[in-house]
């Protein structure tokens, strides 16, 4: 009975250690989206080439979509440019931005030099749509199925390990 | 160098006024909530701050936000909620009581019952030791006799 006490400090090291050691392979900056297999909130706002235009939810009804959400001030958006350039080209699934708290010349001067992968840009200057979403920070990518209800988030650069992982998830 | 230092310090104050943006409240008790609320949602960009102390763009929006809704006469519950709708329990930095954040509410007093507990056997044992036989001297009616009467010789020699 007393030699069994001995081991309560081990049984006590071994949980804190398997504790410590889950906790190194999480990445706090990776937040689970509130909205998971929630739909798509409701938003009326101006698309991005055309003021006239209002892009709303029935636009991304009807097949999945990827939206993606970016802004000429963020340099990992730029990172991330050239892949979605690439998804884009693959025509596997649309492609939608939301433009994220930017200036409208400047976000189309990007567009037309660096190339423009998306069918629409959602134009949300003052970040309300944003803030709905739950976006904390651009860039920021959505898989919505055809019903418009957020599949899966995904927080930083789209990687092509990252478009493979998605490219899964719509194929499901 | 006076004249220096007074520039430079002039020049690097410009960063501390950048920060601050001013919301006019019409009442103190709204103006009491909105700082109880800022300090305890957290800033969903920066980890470790709330919306009171961070500078990131999401944060001076969220702020915005609660102003906004504060000013609608919105309740601090529906103001949790729709930060909790957007943003999950990670805002709140006093979590929810629920299924999942039991331990955090209750593990601390549970523990503190556990010591409590230990304690109190332990204190048990040792007391139930002291009043055991081992300490207990037995003296038949001879030998208290004898007790008595040394400790009254004792007594008397003083």
């Amino acid at each position: 009975m007393k030699r069994g006490l001995l081991f309560i400090p081990l049984g006590l090291f071994i949980v804190l250690g398997a504790f410590l050691w889950k906790g190194l392979s999480i990445d706090p900056t990776k937040l689970p989206s509130a909205l998971l297999g929630k739909p798509f909130p409701n938003f009326k706002v101006e698309t991005l080439k055309d003021a006239n235009k209002i892009a709303t939810n029935t636009d991304l009804i009807g097949q999945p979509v990827l939206i993606n959400v970016w802004a000429t001030w963020c340099p990992s958006c730029r990172q991330e440019h050239v892949q979605l350039l690439k998804i884009a080209q693959k025509n596997k699934i649309p492609l939608i931005g939301l433009n994220y708290k930017d200036n409208r010349q400047t976000a189309l001067n990007w567009l037309e030099q660096l190339g423009d992968p998306y069918q629409f840009n959602i134009y949300d200057e003052n970040g309300m749509l944003g803030l709905d979403l739950g976006v904390y920070g651009a860039p920021e990518t959505y898989l919505l199925d055809k019903n418009g209800i957020i599949k899966h988030r995904h927080v930083g650069v789209v990687t092509e390990e990252v478009w493979q992982k998605l490219k899964g998830m719509i194929n499901e | 160098m006076n004249k220096f230092l007074t520039i430079i310090l002039t020049v690097l104050s410009f960063n501390v006024f950048a920060a601050i943006d001013i919301y006019q409240f019409k009442d103190a008790e709204k103006q009491h909530r909105f700082q109880t609320l800022v300090a305890e949602l957290r800033c969903p960009k920066c980890q470790n701050q709330n919306l009171a102390d961070s500078n990131s763009e999401i944060a001076t929006d969220l702020r915005m936000k609660v102003y906004q809704m504060l000013e609608k006469d919105q309740s601090d519950d529906v103001i949790i909620d729709y930060m909790l709708e957007r943003y999950g329990e990670f805002v709140l930095y006093k979590p929810r009581v629920s299924g999942q954040t039991l331990i955090l509410w209750y593990g601390p007093i549970l523990l503190l019952l556990i010591g409590l507990i230990i304690i109190g056997l332990i204190l048990y044992n040792r007391l139930k030791k002291t009043s055991t036989d081992k300490y207990k001297i037995n003296l038949d009616q001879q030998q208290q006799q004898t007790l008595a009467t040394l400790l009254n010789t004792n007594n008397e020699k003083k």
